[in-house]
């Protein structure tokens, strides 16, 4: 983990020290360490069932860790329940989107920006918003389960900007989409990350992530077992083996 | 002859629309609190049978104005939703629903046997009355006048409030996924004891109108508390716009119906209706599941 960041200014935004985490009776995630250096795009790869979700998860203080600390800047998120983990500039886009099938566009985002901080700078992070999907604004007042999927991950993207974050989490942004959504998905995620936004993405899409991010490591049953630039990842053996069925 | 008929048809029509304000209030908080945390509070009428002992107490022995007593007891009424959340609620929030149904079925029995001890069984009344007023040949009772006023521009308040605030629309929001609320910087648990003690104010809303129309006594809920509930499964349980409707539809059956035959009978027609509308649509008219 001595690889330096391409934009790397300081210290780490994230770090994870250790981190065990699971649910009652199943460990999903062992002693994971990694970090987020400001304004860096970092990709957590692997299969299926690796942790990947629960790693996200984890950090949203959604999941208790059983072992291990998050720093967020510095601050452990030790005592942070998860309702206030956004009010340290963590925002995630959870897995499968999870919007409010019911509320209007419009007021999931609303919903993005629900923290009082965050409501003063409503309009315009809203045209912030609608700038950089304009799809959502034709769409503002359509009721979001009524969504292409494609929209909908728009949708839970610009929700999760909705609160201003220095930190986004996208959790399997391409899953459930058509290919060539997928495509226009990641080159959102890749808009993202030049906006100066400092990204987490959790994927199991290896190939297309690791062309849009700066680093990455290898999630495999609960523990890291690689990690280093996204170019270099994507030229091991051991990933084009197994992922890239090359 | 048939003109006189008319116009007392018209008069039942008339009232009939008045009570329907009155009981699409009082679905309201049940619908409310069912829709966001998806347990019916079995004894949301005794919370009303509460806010108007509250009301006639504070007014009618303590001298307090009418309108500050009214106002008290919608606040405590207010406060006893959020405590029934948090004390008798919460700590079920996750078994079946069976088990959540009884404990406000006893709560229920707990409030009614507490009024009685504390208040005896004799009917009680604030003695304020009004004078009906009299339009040409059809004539109405002021307090319903008033309560379908109040019960209309309570309902428009709480439409725009869980339509433009934020915390509204993150009552609307925590009842399709509650668990990504934390994600929002939304605390779950804060929403449930607003959406509590918002329907707790509703009902202490109803109270203020009961009082005016209704002697107080501790099995007053047991008046309306069941067609409080058979509104809001008629109209879909937790669909606020469904009981709505369902109220003055309701209203219509119990006072045209009791016009043509007996009062008693206009309720028979309802609840005939409502057993009709289960076995065609047991989710209710509106109801989606």
């Amino acid at each position: 983990m001595s690889i330096p960041a391409p934009k790397s200014s300081g210290g780490a935004m994230l770090r994870l020290e250790g981190v065990s985490a699971g649910y009652a009776g199943f460990q999903a995630l062992f002693n994971v360490s990694l970090e987020v250096r400001p304004g860096e795009s970092v990709a957590v790869i692997g299969p299926n069932g690796a942790g990947k979700t629960t790693l996200l998860r984890t950090v949203s203080k959604l999941i208790e860790l059983s072992a291990g600390e998050i720093l967020m800047e510095g601050r452990s998120l030790h005592a942070v329940p998860a309702h206030e983990v956004i009010a340290l500039g963590i925002a995630q886009v959870p897995e499968g989107r999870r919007l409010f099938a019911r509320l209007s566009v419009e007021e999931n985002l609303k919903m993005g920006a629900f923290l009082p901080a965050a409501r003063p700078r409503y309009t315009e992070r809203l045209k912030f918003v609608y700038s950089l999907f304009p799809r959502l604004q034709e769409r503002s007042s359509q009721i979001a389960g009524t969504l292409s999927g494609g929209e909908q991950q728009m949708c839970a993207i610009g929700r999760a900007l909705m609160s201003g974050p220095k930190l986004l989490l996208l959790d399997e942004p391409s899953a459930g989409l058509a290919p060539v959504v997928v495509q226009s998905i990641f080159a959102l995620v890749k808009r993202i990350c030049a906006e100066g936004y400092t990204v987490l993405i959790v994927e199991q899409n290896i190939r297309q992530v690791l062309k849009v991010v700066d680093r990455a490591y290898l999630l495999e049953t609960g523990r890291i077992k690689m990690d280093g630039p996204s170019a270099e990842l994507l030229a091991s053996d051991e990933i084009r083996k197994a992922y890239l069925g090359i | 002859m048939m003109q006189i008929f008319d116009v007392f048809l018209l008069e039942a029509v008339l009232n009939g629309l008045l009570l329907g304000g009155l009981l699409a209030l009082l679905s309201l908080g049940l619908n409310l609190v069912f829709g966001v945390i998806d347990v019916v509070w079995i004894c949301y009428a005794e919370l009303i049978m509460v806010g108007m002992y509250a009301i006639y107490y504070l007014y009618a022995v303590f001298g307090w104005p009418l309108l500050l007593a009214m106002a008290a007891g919608v606040l405590l009424v207010a406060a006893a939703g959020a405590a029934l959340h948090q004390f008798v609620i919460r700590p079920v929030l996750a078994a079946e629903p069976i088990n959540q149904l009884l404990v406000t079925g006893g709560v229920l029995f707990f409030l009614q046997a507490a009024a009685t001890l504390a208040f005896g069984i004799e009917f009680k009344n604030i003695g304020v009355s009004f004078p009906p007023i009299v339009v040409g040949d059809i004539s109405f009772s002021m307090p319903r006048l008033i309560s379908f006023g109040v019960a209309l521009a309570g309902m428009l308040a709480l439409y725009l409030f869980l339509k433009r605030s934020y915390l509204g629309t993150a009552i609307r929001a925590i009842s399709q996924d509650r668990g990504i609320m934390p994600l929002m910087g939304v605390n779950p648990h804060r929403i449930f004891i607003i959406t509590s003690a918002l329907g707790g104010g509703l009902a202490g809303l109803a109270a203020c109108l009961l009082v005016l129309q209704y002697d107080i006594h501790p099995a007053i809920g047991l008046s309306f508390g069941p067609i409080t509930f058979l509104i809001c499964v008629l109209g879909g349980l937790g669909n606020m716009a469904g009981g709505f409707v369902a109220a003055f539809i309701f209203a219509q059956f119990i006072s045209v119906g009791g016009f043509f035959l007996a009062v008693e009978w206009g309720y028979v027609i309802a609840f005939v209706f409502f057993i009709a509308v289960m076995f065609w649509r047991p989710q209710g008219i509106w109801g989606s599941k």
